[in-house]
């Protein structure tokens, strides 16, 4: 599976839940994909889709909130993981699409090679853990993750390295994603 | 010296309702009050950086929040600040103590404590400085600014005022 189907995949099963965008090639997919006022796109801040998400998680119990970040936002800012496990948002999914590598910048390792990151999850209390490798079992595994009502992490693992350098940017400025998403979840 | 159990009743009173940071021995005594009332949120986050994401995100859910830390922190949530904040235009109340304050601090808090005002002029995030005299009117304008021209403000708190 490469990143695009597994942000198709991913996208084609929500209806109105809450989606924080990592910066780089996940928020440029995800807005080509199907661009949602739901959607916070970071363009910036890398590493804080996983605690932007817990803020919008804690202070939006009703909502589902989805993190969907790649493996080098989550190991840039692998605290954040406990920090939620700490605090249980039974509403919060966690989604890492792993390509092992800064694909946005060029393809640089990341070090999601050897380290499984769902194994740093389980520790750090997330209630539901799984690692998927296909989109069937993606499918499968975000059908039940949204209706679930328990902390969770999905790892994705994505086989396909090749950035996707046509893809265009975020056409919203900063403060219209912000003002959109904003009324959107209100 | 203005008690930290009346400091947090400002924050409070004023209108923030959403609470998060990490410590430092000036603030412990804020933090612990803020924790143990059932009223209010207190996050204890694992950086400055994460206190300030998840702010971000306690906001555009609808809350106004503040992030407590050293100043020491400004250095690792600079990059959030710059390329979050400010140009989403997402507010905060920053309120950092300011170790190494005129060079009277252990040698881990003098570039900081020298340079961490500058730093906030150099990429444009208002700051102001406690005294003992204007703890509520800087609160109360202090909210009046983040929700109107929604920026991160930092208010600045050095030894001595709050205990």
């Amino acid at each position: 599976m490469n990143y695009r189907e597994a942000i198709t995949t991913i996208t084609e099963l929500l209806n109105n839940q809450v989606v924080i965008c990592a910066n780089g090639l996940i928020s440029k997919e995800a807005f080509t994909t199907k661009d949602r006022p739901e959607n916070f796109y970071m363009i910036g801040s890398m590493g804080m889709a996983s605690s932007i998400g817990l803020g919008v998680a804690l202070n939006k119990p009703l909502r589902k909130v989805i993190i969907l970040e790649g493996d080098g936002n989550l190991l840039m800012n692998i605290g954040s993981l406990p920090m939620a496990g700490s605090l249980q948002p039974r509403n919060l999914l966690h989604i890492v699409l792993d390509n092992e590598v800064y694909a946005s910048t060029g393809n640089q390792p990341t070090i999601s090679n050897v380290i499984e990151l769902e194994e740093i999850a389980k520790p750090a209390r997330y209630a539901y853990v799984k690692k998927v490798a296909t989109n069937e079992e993606l499918k499968k595994e975000v059908v039940y993750t949204l209706g679930n009502n328990s902390l969770s992490f999905l790892l994705v693992k994505i086989e396909d390295k090749e950035e996707q350098k046509k893809i265009g940017r975020v056409t919203h400025s900063p403060e219209q994603i912000k003002e959109r998403f904003m009324s959107a979840i209100d | 010296m203005h008690k930290s159990e009346d400091f947090a009743q400002e924050l409070i009173d004023s209108g923030y309702d959403f609470f998060t940071g990490a410590p430092c021995t000036i603030i412990g005594k804020l933090i612990n009050t803020l924790t143990d009332r059932s009223d209010v949120t207190y996050i204890p986050a694992v950086r400055e950086d994460a206190a300030v994401g998840v702010a971000s995100g306690a906001y555009m859910a609808g809350k106004t929040p503040i992030v407590l830390m050293q100043n020491s922190g400004l250095g690792q949530c600079l990059n959030t600040l710059t390329s979050l904040n400010l140009i989403y235009k997402l507010p905060c109340l920053l309120i950092v103590t300011w170790r190494g304050f005129e060079g009277k601090d252990e040698p881990e808090h003098l570039v900081m404590g020298r340079t961490c005002n500058k730093l906030l002029d150099t990429v444009g995030i208002t700051h102001h400085d406690f005294n003992h005299d204007n703890i509520k009117t800087l609160i109360n304008m202090s909210y009046k600014l983040v929700t109107e021209k929604r920026e991160p403000l930092v208010l600045f708190l050095k030894k001595g005022i709050i205990e």
